[in-house]
């Protein structure tokens, strides 16, 4: 049996039917990684030993008969999430030998389902990038074809459950990190509405935009881990005390007399003919589904991108104000004074991206520049957000291409920083107004995946699962894995 | 839009980043490129449009004030650069 190709669902049927332990099935992934990671190189820190540890601690749970879906899963974390007493480097040499003497709060809720952490996802610098080439390590390859980016930030993650590293993973997304790399690597990514998963233990990016969620192979396995992440944490002032919803168990309803939206704005700035073909296709599949669909328009999508690149390096400036060397983290130390060590310390540690929007955002932040930009980028985003409850009045969701083209090759973008900006251009309007998405799985074109998003309002992420695995119960799009 | 040399080492001064020659250069083009895009933001009307600065709006989030354990000082200083015992050590602040 190829263990990699299973779900989550399948692989707790087997686990709890004794098909195989929870120490064999991880044994089996750890053979997997090595045997494809000289390709993909998808992983940071491979965490074979604790790994299989915890799935020991499975297996007894499993014979105790208190085993749940993720009772001895595998899963993988991006590795901007912090482990207690793993190397959590964010991809950045300014981290390379941190260990977090604690666990994410995400980390805490997977381990006590019983989930086994086996490794932590390559990514760009600090999250900062569409495509994975802004790692300080190295590059992740797409497992469709190796020439190309697996899309970023959360690409090794994506690229990581694509080429059958683990069932699952967990990435995050401030402009759309979990689902542009969903849409490359032909996974399904869900980015949950601000606030419903803790970011404790989540290294800041862009606070008021990041969220944690799960890169899984189907939209069931997406809600197995939302179930698991998803709650309120105390040590996240942000974090909403909403109710606990059962997501797994809300699949399966009908879909039909839902309305969906199709603003006209998302088929226009660069997305090409095959990526707006396969998103019609997919409209006909949810129309065939007994959905109402229609077209809408949501006028100010065109300056989303302007906001959110004044606003992400503007809390990027400020979060990353506390790398100075001094508590934890890189540390130039042959210097002369404090300031120049401080100075030191962060021109060598982080990489080009992470030093232009430090600069982009202190810039923004500026005497005499702050209302002109940082507060103008505010007052607009309100106004997408305003745009987007007036469409939920008379939609229950809308529906939108993910990523505006098929993977990209690797170096193709990565001198002109703006061009690979665009890449986010979908999915950045759902963060700046805090909504749930989910990125599906929608075709290919020229063997290079093709996806398309599901918005819903604000902490409706019964809704856009249901409706996502509603279409994957009549496409077989995500079944489809890439030959490595 | 285009910035000077002079904006583009002040800002790196104001953002405590140590940047060499050739960066500034580059920086200079680049920054210029992506601020001259994002001019479009001045053609949107918001007139009385209150900013958002989090899309969940939450206010006075209190935590509970109970002792709870923390974490222990070996823990704490375990990834510190420069050590003396139980303290760090970094360059004088005042000379």
């Amino acid at each position: 049996m190829n263990v990699s190709q299973l779900t989550i669902v399948e692989t707790a049927k087997l686990l709890q039917d004794k098909e195989f332990s929870a120490v064999e099935l991880t044994r089996a992934y750890l053979d997997r990684i090595e045997a494809v990671e000289p390709k993909v190189k998808a992983l940071m820190t491979v965490t074979g030993e604790q790994a299989l540890t915890q799935a020991k601690a499975a297996d007894e749970a499993i014979a105790a008969g208190q085993a749940g879906m993720l009772t001895g899963v595998p899963v993988i974390l991006k590795d901007v999430i912090c482990t207690k007493g793993i190397r959590t480097t964010c991809s950045s040499k300014m981290l390379e030998n941190f260990i977090p003497p604690y666990d994410a709060g995400v980390v805490e809720r997977l381990k006590a389902r019983g989930a086994v952490v086996i490794g932590k996802a390559n990514m760009d610098e600090f999250a900062m990038g569409s495509s994975t080439e802004n790692s300080a390590y190295f590059t992740t390859h797409n497992p469709w074809d190796l020439s190309r980016v697996p899309g970023g930030s959360s690409g090794g993650s994506a690229a990581a459950v694509a080429a059958g590293e683990a069932p699952a993973a967990l990435g995050s997304d401030t402009g759309g990190s979990i689902r542009q790399p969903a849409s490359f690597c032909s996974v399904t990514g869900l980015k949950p509405t601000y606030g419903l998963v803790s970011r404790y233990g989540l290294i800041a990016f862009a606070s008021s935009l990041d969220q944690i969620g799960p890169l899984t192979k189907d939209v069931a396995d997406s809600a197995v881990m939302l179930n698991a992440i998803a709650g309120h944490d105390s040590r996240d002032s942000t974090s909403v005390a909403q109710p606990e919803e059962d997501y797994f168990g809300c699949l399966g309803k009908s879909v039909k007399g839902l309305k969906l939206g199709v603003p006209k704005e998302y088929f226009a700035q660069g997305v090409t003919a095959e990526v707006s073909d396969a998103v019609k296709a997919a409209l006909k599949v949810y129309e065939e589904l007994g959905c109402n669909i229609e077209e809408c328009s949501l006028p100010t999508t065109a300056y989303a991108l302007a906001v959110y690149y004044i606003i992400a390096p503007s809390e990027a400036s400020a979060n990353l104000a506390r790398y100075d060397g001094v508590k934890y983290g890189f540390s130039f130390k042959d210097t002369q004074s404090m300031w120049e060590a401080m100075e030191k310390t962060r021109g060598i540690g982080f990489g080009p991206e992470v030093k232009r929007r430090i600069m982009l955002g202190t810039y923004a932040l500026s005497a005499g520049y702050y209302d002109a930009w940082y507060v103008k980028a505010q007052r607009v985003r309100t106004v997408i957000r305003r745009e987007f409850d007036e469409a939920f009045e008379k939609y229950d969701a809308l529906i939108t291409p993910t990523a505006p083209t098929v993977p990209f090759k690797i170096g193709e973008k990565s001198a002109d920083p703006f061009s690979m900006y665009l890449s986010d251009i979908c999915t950045i309007p759902i963060n700046i107004a805090g909504l749930p998405a989910l990125a599906l799985q929608g075709g290919f074109a020229q063997g290079l995946p093709i996806g398309h998003q599901i918005i819903g309002k604000p902490f409706s992420e019964k809704t856009i699962l249901n409706l996502g695995h509603a279409y994957q119960q009549v496409t077989d799009w995500h079944k489809q894995q890439p030959v490595i | 839009m285009e910035l000077s040399r002079q904006e583009v080492l002040h800002i790196a001064r104001l953002a405590r980043l140590g940047i060499e020659d050739a960066e500034i250069d580059r920086l200079q083009g680049e920054l210029s490129d992506i601020l001259g895009h994002f001019t479009v933001l001045q053609q949107v009307d918001t007139e009385g449009v209150p900013p958002t600065a989090q899309s969940v709006a939450q206010c006075n989030v209190l935590g509970y004030d109970e002792p709870a354990p923390s974490l222990a000082v070996e823990e704490v200083l375990a990834n510190a650069p420069d050590r003396d015992g139980d303290l760090i050590r970094i360059r004088a602040v005042l000379e």
